[in-house]
């Protein structure tokens, strides 16, 4: 058995982890890399559709109106579910939705179980539990056995292994497969197919042993109780189809009201995830079938604080998410800060809104520093395929980040928002404030220019210079010249004066030499 | 038309020469642009870094100070993009239906300064002349939230005399982002670096962008490598004219 030790527990604030990981170069390398080259795949299918646009919408309200009556698709999924012969199991949190799995397992005898990749188990952290039940549990996605068998976090949703190089896969395989079940060659190259080879054989065997298997599911379909795995490389299909027994841990989320919905998210989801038109494999199963595939099929309907998320009216659209990962590999602080910064399963700009609201504000300082990492550039909202405004909710979060820690002794950023804010409401105290830094750009500056600071003006002047305040403020200089009426004073930098700014001033006392010959 | 300039708290108090290329531009093209003094900030630093409450009283001010307008120009996308996205979200949450009409009334009539010229005054060629080689970084609100388009381009491609050059991977963030240049600033000056290579490497002279935040940020890693490259606002390129050129 393999003993997953790695944990997002203990991660510092992102400035911290970010800082590390922008030090390490090989991340940068990999993830630079990863990045762009599924960006580029995904805006070239994306570009092929003409009606991409009308596709999002429909996504998004698709996903609106199962969110506007969560209730009501949930118990007719159910009673779907049930009907077509699976076991439904309701799990408030993680822990009951892990007791759930462990005993199915544990009332089966086996010792093993093969999984599908899933985001939920990955989020309640089953994996662990299993193994604390005395359980071993195989990864049999291709990146997720990487991080598995490395004893290593996901840094994305997809691609968990994105931060790992092919020279890097090769060297865990030769160190760990061994240990795990059938080892790699040892004259194993880095070269992708034989790395997928090695995979595969060293998987097979387990497809072929296991009696139980553990899926998550992107869709579950009120209407019909059809669960829908999209996946890649075919593991997924064997996991739901050879083994005895089939538990599919689905977030309540991710409920649609009926089949016709799901035509509608095929177009999208390979799209925006891998930069395919269409996914390799797409299994779809209704509860039991006899003779044919898994005779006991269990689902568990997981919240884990979901309908917290659901309660507030700006982050809910945090829940149309599919878990397509284009916010990730569009964003430039998630292609610098690698998946591990955040802290959690879910990294990138979709986790710094849903870690925060899944696990609550003022849960941890890590928790809470995520709303503020992000640059709000926007770029996750532009290719979100169910149009998440990610920008509004991590505004809205760091509001109630800052809320939760009102009431305290006020730190440094609380005083000069505080001081700030009194100094805006009046422009003559604007005025006065500008008069302080013209002051104290003359004194500080040089050449226009202001070099390094102390702490914590250092922040910025570490690694940028930074323009020294001016002696005159434009609303002074308004009120000296009339609005540039009377002599245009000092041009701006490198902007010359207009023909009549020009003969004016050269009518004028301090007409200036040489900047206004013609 | 009575149209007044927003400068901007920023450039107000530290770039007053694009305040002032704006005014000499406007007046130009026949604009009696206005400068209505009781005005100071968007509260966009307040609403993004979490404080709306303290926002209240700013976008208060800054409606107060322009309700009498038929139009406002400013020469800031992202301020622009503030006025229109966040001002009605801050009066909401003010509970002041007084502000709330204040805000619906004044908010659609604030223009960034290439919309202005674009869509209200129709013009694109005004009459400038920049002899130099020049890079154009979009800025993430005046592409993505405002909806800009092609416009200051447009207005670069008329400027007589002017070489205008591809930004390498112009669409992405320069890594500013207000406050997330202090609470993270070594993700900060990475995104920066890359930006301000890309720059570099583009063979141009000088940078201009419709916003002076994001060149503070790019133009004060630009003269800390000692790079030769200066950064101007897209005004103070529009304001230029041949006689001082």
């Amino acid at each position: 058995m393999i003993k997953n030790t790695a944990t997002f527990l203990g991660t510092p604030a992102f400035p911290v982890a970010a800082r590390e990981a922008l030090a390490n170069s090989q991340l940068r390398g990999n993830m630079r890399h990863a990045t762009h080259t599924i960006r580029a795949k995904r805006a070239k299918v994306v570009g092929e559709l003409d009606d991409f646009e009308q596709l999002r919408v429909a996504a998004k309200d698709i996903k609106d109106e199962v969110l506007g009556n969560l209730d009501g698709y949930l118990e007719q999924l159910e009673a779907s579910l049930t009907r077509a012969g699976a076991t439904v199991h309701w799990a408030r949190d993680g822990a009951e939705a892990n007791r759930i799995v462990t005993d199915i397992v544990r009332s089966h005898k086996v010792d093993e179980v093969v999984k599908v990749k899933s985001m939920a188990t990955m989020e309640i952290e089953l994996n662990t539990a299993l193994e604390e039940a005395g359980i071993s549990v195989w990864e049999t996605d291709l990146a997720e056995l990487i991080v598995q068998l490395g004893n290593d976090l996901p840094s994305h949703i997809l691609v968990p292994a994105i931060h790992r190089n092919r020279s890097e896969v090769r060297e865990i395989f030769l160190r760990e497969m061994g240990k795990a079940g059938m080892p790699a060659a040892p004259d194993l190259s880095d070269d992708p197919v034989e790395l997928a080879g090695a995979a595969r054989r060293h998987l097979r065997e387990k497809f072929l042993r296991a009696k139980v298997a553990i899926s998550g599911a992107n869709f579950a379909i009120a209407e019909t109780g059809s669960l829908v795995v999209v996946e890649s490389e075919g593991n997924g299909r064997m996991c739901l189809t050879l083994p005895e027994v089939l538990i599919s841990v689905v977030g309540i989320e991710k409920t649609l009201p009926t089949w016709a919905d799901l035509e509608v998210f095929m177009q999208l989801l390979a799209r925006s995830a891998t930069g395919e038109r269409m996914n390799p494999y797409t299994s779809t199963w209704n509860g039991v079938t006899e003779g044919d595939g898994p005779q006991e099929v269990h689902v568990v309907l997981l919240d884990n604080g979901r309908t917290n998320v659901l309660a507030d009216e700006v982050g809910r659209q945090a829940l149309r998410c599919i878990r397509c990962s284009s916010c990730l590999n569009i964003c430039p602080v998630y292609e610098r800060a690698g998946g591990h910064a955040y802290g959690s399963i879910y990294p990138g700009p979709i986790g710094a809104i849903l870690t925060p609201m899944l696990r609550g504000i003022g849960t941890d300082e890590s928790t809470d520093s995520l709303p503020f990492a992000s640059s709000l550039c926007g770029a996750c909202y532009e290719v979100c395929p169910v149009l998440i405004d990610i920008p509004e909710v991590l505004v809205h979060l760091r509001g109630k980040v800052v809320d939760s820690h009102r009431g305290g002794v006020p730190g440094a950023l609380q005083l000069a928002m505080g001081g700030a804010s009194l100094t805006m409401r009046r422009s003559s105290l604007l005025g006065l404030m500008q008069s302080g830094a013209g002051i104290a750009g003359r004194v500080l500056g040089r050449r226009g220019l202001i070099g390094r600071m102390p702490p914590p003006l250092s922040r910025w002047t570490d690694a940028r210079d930074a323009p020294a305040p001016p002696r005159e403020s434009f609303r002074k200089w308004w009120v000296r010249t009339d609005g540039g009426r009377r002599d245009s004073g000092t041009p701006p930098n490198g902007a010359p004066k207009s023909l009549s700014a020009s003969l004016k001033a050269l009518g004028s006392r301090k007409g200036r030499k040489g900047r206004t010959q013609a | 038309m009575k149209v007044a300039l927003f400068v901007t708290c920023l450039n107000d108090t530290m770039f007053p020469g694009t305040g002032q290329a704006t005014v000499k531009l406007l007046r130009r093209l026949g604009v009696d642009v206005d400068f209505p003094s009781a005005q100071t900030c968007c509260g966009q630093m307040h609403v993004n870094s979490g404080y709306v409450p303290e926002a209240i009283p700013i976008v208060r001010t800054f409606v107060e100070a322009f309700e009498g307008y038929d139009a406002v120009v400013t020469p800031s996308g992202s301020c622009a993009a503030s006025v229109r996205e966040q001002h009605q979200i801050v009066a909401r949450r003010s509970g002041d239906p007084a502000l709330v009409r204040g805000v619906e009334t004044v908010s659609p009539k604030v223009y960034e300064l290439s919309e202005f010229l674009v869509d209200v005054l129709g013009v694109v060629d005004v009459g400038a002349y920049f002899p130099h080689k020049v890079t154009m970084h979009p800025t993430c609100h005046s592409t993505r939230l405002l909806g800009v388009g092609d416009r200051p381009e447009r207005l670069l491609e008329a400027v007589r005399g002017i070489t205008l050059i591809d930004l390498p991977a112009a669409q992405e963030c320069c890594g500013f982002g207000g406050t997330f240049a202090l609470k993270n600033p070594d993700m900060s000056v990475a995104m920066g670096s890359d930006k301000a290579r890309h720059v570099r490497e583009s063979g141009a002279e000088v940078l201009v962008a419709g916003d002076n935040s994001c060149l503070m940020h790019i133009g004060g890693l630009l003269t800390r490598e000692r790079s030769g490259i200066r950064v101007m606002h897209l005004a103070e390129i529009l304001a230029s004219t041949e006689l001082a050129a």
